[in-house]
């Protein structure tokens, strides 16, 4: 009896060692990786500079996508302006029936003429987008200068919902302006409306529209006439 | 684009490489499926403006383009 006890118990114990064995060895892989992880942690708090680096490459990133005005305009500036492109309506102009029947993306570009530029197109377009940094993206007017609303709108990282970073600056201005340019109508249906000045002091706004015609008229020439506006 | 990092590369190969193009589409919907936006710098025919295209399949991105870049999705803030 105490034999065939033995014997179960050896066979159990041959048994189940494979499924230890799998067992210490998870475990062990587990407490390695949140070592290793950990490390890495500490290793990126001590680094001062991986958010001064973080930005350089997002700055090469960003001057390698836009245009070379709008680069310019950020370096010089600290933001872009991108002109609207649902034309005539505005961004929030278009009634519910309209805008079904003219479909999602804003396209048929052939049918609007060639593409505005600068001073010119500015000129030209119904209204323009500021975009600034980790702030809202503001919409106004630029023949007079009257500021329409402010879009709230963040890229968070979904993966790491804890995590407290943020995207570099220059990641987030190219962020919202890749989402501004290819799906512009998508973007300001996800971004959150409010009135000018929520976040944004208007004051500043229109500072900075006047610093933007201002820079404008230097690249223009130091003899280019004052662009109209406020 | 990653929050905290800026730029890594994530991919690189040859789209014409039949291994290389399978390791880019299968990176391709990781991000995807990780609710990242996917887009491409293109240049607007007849002005040569610049702009972006956001592609949803890896067969939406141009022949032409030399990189896709994802960044976390657009959310109200």
């Amino acid at each position: 009896m105490v034999l065939a006890l033995l014997v179960l118990a050896l066979v159990a114990a041959a048994l189940m060692l494979p499924i230890a064995v799998r067992t210490v060895r998870f475990r062990t892989d587990r407490r390695r990786a949140r070592w290793s992880r950990r490390r890495a942690e500490r290793r990126e708090l001590r680094d001062p500079g991986r958010e001064r680096r973080a930005e350089q490459r997002a700055r090469e990133l960003l001057r390698s996508c836009v245009n070379d005005e709008e680069w310019a305009m950020y370096r010089d500036l600290g933001f872009i302006r991108v002109l609207g492109r649902l034309q005539a309506e505005g961004p929030h102009g278009l009634s519910a029936p309209r805008r079904r029947f003219r479909g999602g993306a804003p396209s048929s570009e052939a049918s609007r003429g060639p593409a505005r530029t600068g001073a010119e197109g500015e000129r030209q377009a119904g209204y323009a987008y500021l975009i600034y940094p980790h702030k809202p993206i503001v919409a106004y007017v630029p023949r007079t200068g009257r500021l329409l609303s402010e879009y709230c709108v963040e890229f968070p990282e979904l993966a790491g919902a804890i995590s407290h970073s943020r995207l570099p600056d220059s990641d987030d201005v190219l962020a919202k302006w890749m989402a501004l340019t290819a799906d512009e109508r998508r973007l300001i249906n996800e971004s959150n409306m409010h009135l000018p000045g929520r976040q944004i002091d208007p004051a500043r706004v229109r500072r900075d529209l006047w610093r933007l015609r201002e820079w404008e008229r230097l690249r223009r020439g130091p003899d280019a006439p004052v662009a109209p506006g406020r | 684009m990653m929050p905290g990092h800026g730029e890594v590369l994530i991919a690189e190969g040859d789209p014409r490489l039949s291994e290389d193009e399978e390791r880019l589409i299968a990176e391709f919907r990781r991000q995807l499926d990780e609710g990242m936006w996917a887009a491409v710098p293109t240049t607007r025919p007849g002005s040569g403006r610049r702009q972006a295209l956001l592609v949803k399949a890896y067969q939406d991105v141009p022949a032409s383009a030399d990189r896709v870049i994802f960044f976390p999705r657009a959310a109200g803030g």
